[in-house]
């Protein structure tokens, strides 16, 4: 499957952008292998997005190359490369219908009339929409308008998908369910996905890899359970997952709010386990789980959530004000580097 | 609320829709051709003298077709600057070019049309220009009608294609972009069929301003005249009213169905 000499079928190298004197990427270095699912992942304004347009040709850098399969095509054009975006708002010509939208890329590429329809046909398909190719897309569900701006790009057979935000527009229980169709998609075309979103749930259910964005670079690079259980920063500790950071011996350490334990009266903690004591100050009944926030006497405070196995809301709630102690086992609690430590590293 | 609009509906409908109302009747009425006199029944004497009249003839055809050519001009000089402010321009440069476009119409129109007598003439600035490459102005005449119409309606044409075109999501020329579509193609199956009903609205305004002009006509046109020229003519000097309304039936004959295929066109919702 691997070979060595494959190029990577995106390959960024000191991208740098700028907005008058705003720097939206600041050095961005990446590789994106084939048939990956790559997610970036920021909040806004984290240069995200930027680097997904330098990619797909909309903006040029200040500085850096943008390769796609090994092909320098940092100065080319959006359609001289061999990449197709969907787009946040899904861009589908108005005047066009479900066909013709997705039939745009072919008819340029001059493919012939019988193939463009059968390709057309199974694209649509694809994304469950059979029979909706006469349609205007103003007569559709934003939904099935996401179905057709993913058709209209995958038609294509592009090496590389971009995906702007795909999945913003839609409720949660449509993104959920699109999450789950663009995965089974992806490993059924098997084209490389490089996709953006603000939503670490998104990052963390559908890709293989993530990238964590800040302030126009990238903070941390790995598979959604290596940056989720060892983030490398306290900026992404923060932003992937509940923000759980302590200042102990004058280093930054964090744990993940699942992994505490709260003991009971006469429970014994587990002898190797990190053990502090506090107050119980906010409940939040949540469902599926309670969050409790805990204010440590050694200082600092911790979320702390437990599934309810047997607890009811009531219960939970009677808990604020208690003091209570809390365990966690030592290799659960990571130590963070600092910004600082990082941009000298 | 409703006590609001009575005043200006119900001058609309009296002043308006009366007198367009008059003119259609009188149409039908005809002249006393010894007395001057007009005589108040109805037949289709006037239509047939217009209908048989070559001159009559000729000038509604000129009228019909400065008016489109004026059209087609306008669109084809306003659809880069329309473009350029929508899309192109900095914001502060697009405020700039709307005021540069809105400038003219604080201006008045007759001003406006003695400037460009004043550049055609004989021996006026565009002649002393073209002297040295040893061309020539068209001089007055249908040429400097065009010229001239085109000049005085362009910002009724630039500034609602450039709504339309603000309208169109920069998103969407970069997906035709995107699935490999050059600027060519971007604006002949994206760009140009958006636009489409702005660039109807505009025409509205430059078709109909020429086809109801007179005042052009006699100031550069030289002698070559409009249909309200005939009109202006008939009402004042002839004093036969009844031709001058039944002239003046054909600009609105044309404007009703230049309107209806306008509205198919989407026109109506780009105002």
């Amino acid at each position: 499957m691997a070979e060595a000499a494959a190029a990577p079928d995106v390959r960024l190298r000191g991208l740098r952008k700028l907005y008058g004197e705003v720097v939206a990427v600041d050095g961005v270095d990446l590789d994106v292998g084939r048939g990956e699912f790559f997610t970036m992942l920021g909040p806004s304004g984290s240069g995200k997005t930027t680097t997904l347009r330098l990619i797909a040709g909309f903006e040029r850098p200040d500085a850096g190359t943008v390769l796609l399969r090994g092909l320098d095509v940092t100065g080319e054009p959006p359609y001289a490369r061999e990449v197709n975006t969907v787009f946040q708002d899904y861009a589908l010509f108005p005047h066009m219908s479900v066909e013709e939208n997705v039939a745009y890329g072919l008819k340029i590429r001059r493919v012939p009339r019988p193939e463009r329809r059968t390709r057309v046909e199974q694209a649509l398909a694809t994304v469950r929409l059979s029979g909706y190719g006469g349609r205007r897309p103003a007569q559709l569900s934003g939904g099935q308008r996401q179905r057709v701006a993913l058709a209209r790009a995958l038609v294509n057979q592009p090496q590389v998908l971009l995906l702007d935000e795909p999945l913003g527009a839609l409720d949660l229980k449509l993104r959920q369910e699109m999450q789950i169709e663009l995965k089974r998609i992806q490993r059924e075309v098997g084209i490389t996905f490089v996709y953006v979103t603000h939503d670490q749930d998104e990052a963390l259910t559908m890709s293989d890899r993530v990238a964590v964005f800040n302030e126009g670079r990238i903070e941390q690079i790995g598979p959604p359970a290596e940056v989720y259980e060892h983030p490398v920063t306290e900026f992404v500790a923060g932003f992937v997952g509940v923000s759980n950071l302590l200042e102990r011996n004058g280093r930054t350490i964090s744990v993940r709010p699942e992994k505490i334990r709260i003991l009971r009266e006469g429970d014994r903690p587990d002898p190797t386990a990190h053990v502090e004591t506090g107050t119980i100050r906010e409940v939040v009944y949540a469902g599926m789980a309670t969050r409790y926030l805990v204010e440590l006497e050694d200082g600092g405070s911790l979320t702390v959530a437990v599934q309810n196995l047997e607890t009811t809301s009531a219960q939970a709630l009677e808990a604020r004000g208690r003091s209570v102690r809390l365990e966690w086992r030592p290799e659960h609690m990571l130590t963070l580097e600092t910004r600082g430590e990082k941009e000298h590293g | 609320m409703s006590a609001l609009l009575a005043a200006p509906l119900g001058w609309l409908g009296v002043a308006y829709l009366g007198s367009l109302a008059v003119l259609f009747v009188a149409a039908f009425w005809r002249l006393d051709p010894f007395t001057a006199e007009v005589i108040r029944d109805y037949s289709f004497s006037n239509f047939r003298t217009l209908w048989e009249g070559e001159v009559y003839r000729d000038i509604a055809l000129r009228t019909i077709g400065i008016a489109a050519l004026v059209t087609v001009i306008d669109a084809v000089v306003a659809f880069p600057i329309a473009f350029y402010m929508a899309k192109v321009a900095s914001p502060r440069a697009k405020a700039l070019l709307v005021v540069a476009v809105l400038m003219p119409l604080w201006a008045s129109y007759l001003v406006k049309i003695y400037a460009w007598r004043i550049i055609l003439q004989e021996n006026g600035p565009l002649n002393w220009l073209l002297e040295p490459f040893g061309a020539s102005g068209p001089g007055f005449g249908n040429v400097a009608g065009v010229i001239v119409f085109s000049y005085l309606w362009l910002p009724y044409m630039i500034l609602p294609l450039y709504a339309g075109l603000e309208r169109i999501p920069d998103s969407l020329l970069e997906a035709s972009s995107d699935l490999g579509g050059k600027a060519g193609r971007t604006f002949r199956r994206v760009i140009l069929p958006l636009a489409f009903p702005a660039l109807v609205a505009g025409s509205i305004f430059t078709f109909s301003l020429t086809l109801g002009d007179y005042i052009a006509p006699q100031i550069v046109m030289a002698g070559n005249q409009f249909i309200g020229n005939v009109v202006y003519t008939n009402v004042g000097v002839a004093n036969n009213l009844p031709l001058a309304a039944a002239f003046a039936t054909v600009p609105i004959a044309v404007m009703v169905v230049y309107l209806l295929l306008a509205r198919r066109a989407g026109a109506f919702e780009s105002l």
